[in-house]
């Protein structure tokens, strides 16, 4: 690993943006201003537990309970795509 | 197996064409439609309930202005109920705390507000009508005070591309979320006032250069879209992101279009949602099957690797630049038609001609002189 991540940075939906379910396509959804995004079923597990009080470190611990994966190679994966979203205008962190 | 198209994504509402702004570029189509002929809240409502039964995800409130219509606050609140994401695009210049106040609570989501310039002259000139700068200022204000997710929306051409820097500042200023810097596209309006209004090659590098600048300053604490003029590009743009692929229109009087400037296309027979119902506009109508997919390309298009990234590029402007809309978007470099749009950017080094403004029968007047 580069650089240390950051674990207590909590993670929240910015106003504008909504994470749903839509039941026509039968897939998660992000809606942000001129914006739409389908994320894959991993960032839909990570989009689930954003709520705007775990930290990052919460959310990898959550997810490492259910998957079989390293702890560190789990918040790398997890920080660097809510990262994407933070530039994409949809997550603050 | 034989697949149709995908569920359209996303759905603009022309509530009217009624607007007290004048600019010389409006998508609007040069024969704007009346107040008498507009659709009833009803029938709006009843095109939102089909749309999210269909898949639309987004619904933009547009126009003209929006706030014009008496009845946008209940469609704000309707949509926001079928779960429906609500973005309302605004000149702002009607907005004020109680409508907002009102707007955020029906549950709309996002707020884009244009912008004409950052300087209040240049402003108050393209829109014609004095003193809307600052009331767009203070519309901005409120809506940063709200809470709201804000854009500010530019559209730029030769008289206020040397201050991109200056509007993107006003974005940070008003804490906007996403700013907007769109340079004028050449339909309509637009291309009626192309003249007056296509920057030169230096002026949009200039342009392009602050934007990436800005871009890498900001990072996350601002999205910022760029949009260029099809006359400096090597590829056309993947217009609409491809005919009926994932958007409807609906104009005042509820034509359902492919795009706002569909219109000016002949040759259709342009469904309607007082005569059918959205999922048989966007499954069933020829309209919208006419120009989707790649099945209908020429070369070089039917053979290019970029098909499924531009589609063709923009059929309105293949129509309006060579005559027939079935033709390659003439701003892609492999266009047989490629030097239409080099012959057109040499008008920008002449002095700018007046504007023809946006007014109803202002096209006909100008035909007739």
């Amino acid at each position: 690993m580069s650089e240390a991540v950051d674990e207590r940075r909590v993670p929240s939906f910015r106003r504008g943006s909504k994470f749903r379910f839509d039941a026509v396509r039968d897939a998660w959804v992000v809606l942000a201003p001129e914006r739409l995004f389908m994320p894959d079923e991993h960032a839909v597990e990570i989009l689930k537990l954003v709520d705007g009080v775990r930290t990052l470190g919460d959310i990898t611990d959550d997810l490492c309970t259910r998957y079989d994966a390293p702890r560190d190679l789990v918040l790398t994966d997890v920080a660097a795509m809510l990262d994407d979203l933070a530039e994409k205008g949809v997550i603050a962190w | 197996m034989v697949t149709g198209p995908d569920a359209p994504m996303s759905l603009l509402l022309e509530l009217t064409h009624r607007c007290p702004l004048q600019c010389p570029y409006c998508s609007n189509p040069l024969k704007l439609e009346r107040a008498g002929e507009e659709l009833a809240t009803r029938d709006w409502i009843a095109v939102l309930d089909q749309a999210a039964a269909l898949g639309v995800l987004q619904v933009h409130f547009s126009g003209g202005e929006p706030m014009a219509r008496a009845d946008l606050v209940d469609l704000v609140g309707h949509a926001a109920r079928l779960g429906l994401y609500g973005n309302l695009i605004t000149s702002a210049v009607l907005l004020n705390e109680r409508s907002l106040a009102a707007l955020a609570d029906a549950g709309l989501d996002h707020v884009q507000i244009s912008f004409q310039d950052s300087d209040a002259a240049g402003a108050d000139r393209i829109g014609n009508h004095a003193g809307a700068h600052s009331k767009k200022l203070a519309a901005a204000r409120l809506v940063r005070e709200s809470g709201l997710a804000l854009t500010l929306n530019f559209v730029v051409h030769r008289h206020n591309i040397a201050r991109v820097p200056e509007m993107i500042a006003l974005g940070e200023t008003f804490g906007a979320g996403r700013v907007e810097i769109a340079n004028v596209q050449y339909y309509g309006w637009g291309l009626l006032n192309r003249a007056a209004l296509l920057p030169t090659r230096a002026e949009l590098d200039s342009c392009t250069e602050a934007v990436f600048a800005a871009r890498a300053r900001l990072r996350a604490n601002m999205v910022i879209d760029y949009v260029v003029p099809d006359y400096y590009a090597r590829e056309p743009k993947g217009c609409m992101s491809g005919w009926g692929r994932r958007f409807i229109n609906i104009s005042p009087t509820g034509r359902a279009l492919p795009c706002h400037a569909a219109e000016t296309l002949p040759g259709f027979d342009w469904p309607s949602v007082r005569g059918a119902t959205l999922s048989d506009i966007w499954y069933r109508s020829e309209a919208f099957a006419r120009y989707r997919g790649v099945a209908w390309m020429p070369e070089p298009c039917r053979t290019c690797d970029r098909r499924e990234i531009d589609w063709g590029g923009c059929r309105c402007q293949a129509f309006a630049l060579t005559g027939d809309a079935g033709r390659t978007d003439p701003a892609c470099h492999l266009s047989p038609d490629h030097a239409i749009m080099a012959a057109a950017a040499r008008e920008a080094d002449a002095p700018a001609p007046d504007f023809v403004y946006r007014r109803i029968g202002a096209d006909a007047a100008m035909v007739r002189a």
